[in-house]
């Protein structure tokens, strides 16, 4: 029996995030130092050409996605990787658990993938048994705090200092500090015990280069290198857009991907790996196997928004977004928020659901200024808004009121009467109508302009 | 010379003080600026709720009142000026005819300042004020229109008052148009967040060339009770004309 679909209930969300002083400081405060930090990096570079380079890189691959695919399988495979392809999120946290089962695994460490949030694996492993241990330190934060990532790359943006060192003294039951660096040891010393005793790692991947086969990972804290490296099996969970053609187009990515994510010219840890350990490597899991997540994008790719698959998830958008830095990640209540997180939201879950997030935007079209693959995200979010109408998702009051208006504005006469009937009938609607909407505008002038100049000699 | 002025539903129905306020600017200017009968709204707010028939019904009418003559049209804000200029040829782009109406009109449209600097040359007139003035950047005009340091380059340009920028001046205040009405707790706490950046420049005066944003930022004033002006830049201009 197929359950009724529920729509996200946005506005109730943010009614009550906006009330969360500490969320909004916190957001403020971390979306604010990463937008000023992505303007200096990204005035080192020529940052005009680089996002073309890169806009039209992501374009080719995603107008030949199924060749490109194909050529990646087949070199991976050759280099030694196990490469699955999973359909949706059911078959993609199957594929990942079989392959722990036959190993035996009782535990794996994570570094940090919203794929994997994406197809819910964390829940799934955890209900079959095997124990999953999330080391970015942000994803370790949520994890403790049962919670979900509430921003693409900084996971715990929501959460201030002082929040994370009461949830360490309660989970880890470590003595009380607000100072990062003392915490940030802490997490280090309990993870690395967690990733010397796990039997396998799951990461996630930015890219994948068809030409050789492998995946790269760019990360910060070295838990990545632990993960796909230490244990004897690693398992890369990615979705399938997520591929460039070759190693010379990963110069691009790498000059524009951390700036516009955290601001910096590169990132700690770039990692490359093709194949699992061969004879002679001295480090890499002994066995390395790669699902790609399909989940509807392999018929997104052939539609109108075909261009948001473009997007590498540097985070840029959301820090970009005055609604995001409003109301925070969780309000949106989908894996991924912000001007993206709305749009791949409704493409991947559906309208049904996600129609509601469509009202997370003012359209002011920060996001589209700051995106580092040109995805034209003020364009999509409107087109989607188009489909939303023609879909019948949004309110009949609404729908009334905008056909009403349309005529109106088609006849000078209609506009004026429904002007006079609104100044007459104003103090009447102020009553009946939401105070926090239309109590906030303006009384209708006396006399409009039309009637002022009426009759009046201009020049 | 002469114009077409469209005036924008909310001036017309909301802030006529801010069309007489541009008419006697234009006309200090030697312009000619006439009213055409019958003009309504330019379909923005249908356009950004996604209502495309509706959109296009008030875009046709747009294009009956003003596609009669070939005269620039002026209008006093960057939301519909973008409206006309972008939205219009892309509402069109499956009739021929109308899309061919609707890039002639795009071609004439300007937004007050963008007419004000490169036609009027108004930032050399030398207008008078007082008082501190700060300046919100509308989201239309700046990223679609690139209208950046037009409404500056006339501030600037007041003898008598001091012009200080506000941090962030072109974020998003929360207007949004619709979004006003269906998400009021996050618009009214952008349009908060922008009173701070307002009030943090010491100003007693905010201007923008958008009634949206404006409406949203009174709004804000007046809930918080602050000792501000909030006026269009069309208005601030016409007190001090030379």
């Amino acid at each position: 029996m197929s359950q009724a679909i529920v729509p996200i209930d946005f506005r109730s969300n943010a009614a009550t995030a906006v009330q969360d002083s500490l969320l909004r400081a916190a957001l403020r405060n971390a979306a604010d130092t990463f937008a000023t930090k992505r303007a200096q990096a990204v005035a080192s570079v020529p940052l005009d050409e680089l996002r073309e380079a890169a806009s039209s890189i992501r374009a080719e691959v995603l107008s030949n996605l199924s060749s490109y695919l194909d050529r990646f399988i087949e070199r991976a495979s050759r280099a030694g990787a196990q490469v699955h392809r999973a359909a949706d999120s059911a078959a993609a946290r199957e594929t990942i658990f079989s392959i722990l089962e036959q190993h035996r695994v009782d535990k794996v460490v994570k570094s940090k993938s919203m794929v994997s949030e994406e197809i819910h694996l964390n829940d799934y492993l955890i209900a079959n048994g095997i124990r999953v241990v999330e080391t970015d330190l942000g994803e370790y934060i949520i994890q403790l705090a049962s919670e979900h990532p509430s921003h693409i790359i900084v996971p715990a943006i929501h959460k201030d200092r002082r929040q994370v060192g009461k949830l360490f003294a309660e989970k880890l039951g470590c003595e009380y500090s607000d100072d990062p660096a003392r915490l940030t040891k802490v997490a280090q010393q309990t993870l690395r015990r967690e990733f010397l005793s796990a039997s396998a790692g799951i990461s996630g991947a930015n890219f994948a280069v068809a030409e050789s086969g492998s995946v790269v990972l760019f990360t910060n804290e070295g838990n990545g290198r632990m993960c796909t490296t230490l244990p004897r099996l690693h398992i890369v969970v990615l979705s399938i857009e997520k591929i460039i053609p070759s190693l010379a187009d990963l110069p691009t990515f790498i000059r524009l991907l951390p700036r516009s994510a955290t601001g910096q010219a590169i990132t700690s840890y770039l990692s490359v790996i093709t194949g699992p350990r061969k004879p002679g490597d001295r480090t890499g899991a002994e066995e390395l196997h790669i699902v790609f997540v399909d989940n509807g994008r392999s018929s997104i790719v052939t539609g109108e928004y075909r261009d948001m698959l473009k997007c590498i998830r540097c985070g840029a958008c959301l820090n970009a977004c005055p609604v995001y830095r409003t109301v925070g990640g969780h309000a949106y209540g989908s894996t991924y928020p912000g001007p993206m997180g709305i749009i791949l939201t409704v493409l991947l879950e559906g309208m049904p659901k996600a129609h509601p997030l469509l009202d997370a935007t003012t359209l002011c079209g920060a996001c589209g200024d700051v995106c580092p693959v040109k995805v034209p995200l003020p364009e999509l979010l409107r087109r989607l808004r188009e489909r939303r109408v023609e879909e019948s998702f949004t309110p009949t009051i609404e729908r009334a009121g905008i056909a009403a208006f349309g005529r109106a504005a088609s006849f000078g006469g209609l506009f004026a009467l429904g002007q006079s009937t609104a100044r007459v009938l104003w103090p009447l609607m102020q009553k009946f109508i939401d105070p926090q909407t239309l109590g906030r505008l303006p009384k209708p002038a006396e006399r409009s302009f039309h009637r002022r100049i009426i009759g009046v000699k201009i020049s | 010379m002469r114009v077409q002025l469209f005036a924008t539903c909310l001036v017309d129905t909301f802030y006529p003080e801010t069309g007489e306020a541009m008419l006697r600017l234009l006309r200090r200017f030697g312009v000619d600026a006439q009213i055409p009968r019958g003009q309504t709204c330019c379909g923005k707010p249908a356009d950004s709720g996604g209502y495309v028939r509706e959109s296009k019904d008030a875009a046709r009418h747009f294009l009956s009142v003003f596609g009669t003559n070939s005269d620039p049209i002026v209008t006093p804000s960057g939301s519909c000026a973008s409206m006309v200029k972008n939205h219009y040829p892309h509402l069109f782009k499956d009739d021929s005819r109308l899309r061919q109406e609707a890039e002639d009109v795009a071609a004439r449209i300007y937004e007050l300042t963008q007419f004000l600097v490169h036609v009027c040359k108004a930032h050399e007139a030398g207008f008078k004020g007082r008082g501190k003035i700060t300046y919100h950047a509308s989201c239309q005009l700046t990223r679609e229109l690139f209208v950046r340091d037009e409404p500056l380059m006339l501030l600037q340009s007041v003898q008598g008052a001091e012009f200080v920028p506000m941090p962030d001046a072109d974020r998003c205040c929360g207007f949004g148009g619709v979004f006003m009405g269906k998400q009021p707790e996050i618009s009214m706490a952008m349009a908060d967040e922008k009173l701070d950046s307002i009030l943090r420049t010491g100003a007693d005066t905010v201007t923008g060339c958008d009634h949206g944003c404006l409406m949203n930022i009174a709004d804000a004033v007046k809930r918080r009770g602050a000792e501000l002006r909030v006026k269009h830049i069309a208005a601030v201009l016409a007190e001090g004309l030379p």
